[in-house]
């Protein structure tokens, strides 16, 4: 386990400043996130990260089709709206993961025959996308009030040809990778609740990732708190 | 370096168990976790004063600890699944109740509460009311005051109806009535025929509903009015003419994001018009 504390440490330090210029390699671009900016929906958030901007609405708990119904929890629904045409295959197995993610935090059982549906409008797509939407997802579902049991982020990383290890790439760095992994972890225990991959890496290089992925998950959580705190100072 | 680490270390703690009572009024996000402070504590010099909730009391007093709403017991400790401000009210057994007090558009129906639903059926001998939960909740004909067999009270499908659930738990279907418990209306009903019908957010109606809220003695001098709240985030009300009806709706509409001074300020100048 060696490797992981250095690359832990690495990262930390790196990552010191948020709104910085990029490091290195391994720094989270800007974030920025607005709560609550929809009046229709039960819940709202857009997410920002650098160029990334997705915004997601969520409504429920609602009533559900009997065909949907499920009788010992809610039924979660999440919908990915590319920014132009309609949804194909990518969107899907997106939304696939996202709703994964979010059943495993959800206290579904709480609201028995209801749905919760997550609709996402993706908005710019500047590389992270996915990580992007899982946090615009987590802040939709806070706004909303759905009962959790811990918040949950979204970071990516990849792997370019020599090995070195890039967070929250943009689009440019994602092309050019050797490899794309997208971690979502938990507020509580930053324990993995998915990941996705695209390329060639190592058991070594995957878990590389995961530590790296883990310590930016932090600033994530950091910056999830001063945004909620900032939003009920307010009232 | 030696100044990120300790940055980690102290995000990390940030979300392990923290006392209750150091962060009554702060808030508290879904994942985070309380401790209770001990009632008695005997051996209380050594400690740090605070040691988590046991649920067998032994030799000690029992403190009866309730979980309001956004909060979950998880073993001895209290599980945050809502954000929002933390808020506790002492009982008289010690212990007392803590709930999470958040900002929330979607009703949730709870038993006991007043709410304003619309009729959206009538089916044989009960009517569906939308109230904005996640299923409509009925309301047989018969409770209402005076109403029998025979004597059916006049509901139509688009009617208000202000009322209280009975029934109200996630795997039944709600259910209201207009009466309390001695038969009497005491205000429940069918809401009459003309005024304005709003929807604001859970939190607003809370902050109004609440013993000493402000606002409502503000508006009440301002305007003589009717006006309804529901605990499922809508207003009804009523003033001598349309122009002072949207005036009230607007007014209370736009109290949520402003400070106690502003508002002062707008009531003053509306006084003198």
């Amino acid at each position: 386990m060696e490797w992981a504390t250095q690359t832990d440490t690495k990262v930390r330090t790196e990552t010191g400043t948020e709104s910085g210029p990029r490091g290195p390699g391994c720094s989270l671009r800007h974030f920025a996130c607005e709560q609550n900016l929809l009046s229709r929906p039960d819940g709202s958030a857009s997410f920002l990260q650098g160029d990334t901007s997705v915004l997601a609405g969520v409504y429920g708990p609602a009533e559900v089709k009997v065909s949907k119904e499920i009788f010992n929890k809610a039924t979660l629904e999440v919908i990915l709206r590319p920014k132009i045409g309609l949804p194909g295959v990518a969107e899907k197995t997106r939304e696939r993961l996202i709703r994964n993610t979010c059943e495993a935090v959800v206290l579904g059982a709480l609201h028995p025959r209801t749905s919760i549906t997550v609709v996402l409008q993706v908005v710019s797509d500047a590389g992270s996308l996915l990580a992007c939407c899982l946090n615009a997802t987590c802040m939709a579902l806070v706004d909303a009030g759905v009962p959790m049991q811990a918040l949950f982020c979204g970071v990516t990383c990849t792997l370019d040809s020599d090995g070195a290890l890039v967070l929250d790439p943009t689009a440019k760095q994602e092309k050019e990778a050797r490899a794309v992994l997208t971690f979502a972890l938990d507020s509580v225990e930053r324990k993995l609740l998915m990941s996705t991959t695209k390329g060639l890496y190592s058991n070594a290089e995957f878990h590389q990732c995961l530590a790296a992925a883990q310590a930016a998950s932090q600033h994530v959580f950091r910056f999830y708190r001063e945004s909620l705190q900032r939003r009920y100072s307010k009232s | 370096m030696a100044e990120a680490v300790p940055v980690a270390a102290e995000s990390f703690a940030g979300c392990r168990a923290r006392a209750a009572r150091t962060v009554l009024g702060q808030v508290v996000l879904p994942g985070d976790e309380l401790l209770l402070p001990e009632q008695e504590d005997p051996e209380g010099p050594g400690g740090a004063g605070e040691r988590p909730l046991r649920l067998n009391p032994g030799t000690r007093t029992r403190v009866r600890v309730v979980c309001g709403p956004g909060l979950r017991r998880c073993g001895n400790r209290l599980l945050v699944t809502k954000c929002g401000r933390l808020r506790h009210k002492e009982s008289g057994s010690g212990g007392g109740v803590y709930w999470v007090d958040s900002q929330q558009k979607r009703y949730v129906p709870v038993k006991g509460d007043h709410v304003i639903g619309i009729v959206t059926a009538k089916s044989g001998d009960i009517f569906k009311v939308d109230v904005g939960g996640s299923e409509p909740a009925s309301l047989s004909y018969l409770a209402f005051e005076g109403a029998t067999k025979r004597n059916r009270p006049n509901v139509q499908v688009g009617d208000l109806i202000y009322g209280q659930f009975v029934v109200a738990n996630k795997d039944m279907e709600p259910e209201m009535v207009c009466i309390d418990s001695c038969g009497r209306a005491n205000g429940m009903g069918v809401i009459g025929q003309d005024g304005l019908l709003f929807k604001v957010t859970l939190g607003l109606i809370r902050k109004l509903l609440a013993p000493d809220c402000e606002i409502i003695q503000e508006v009440g001098k301002l305007y003589p009015l009717e006006i309804v709240f529901g605990m499922n985030g809508r207003i009804w009300v009523k003033a001598k003419t349309i122009q002072q009806t949207l005036i009230l709706a607007n007014i209370l509409e736009a109290c949520e994001h402003m400070t106690t001074d502003q508002r002062k300020q707008i009531f003053s100048r509306l006084a003198e018009t």
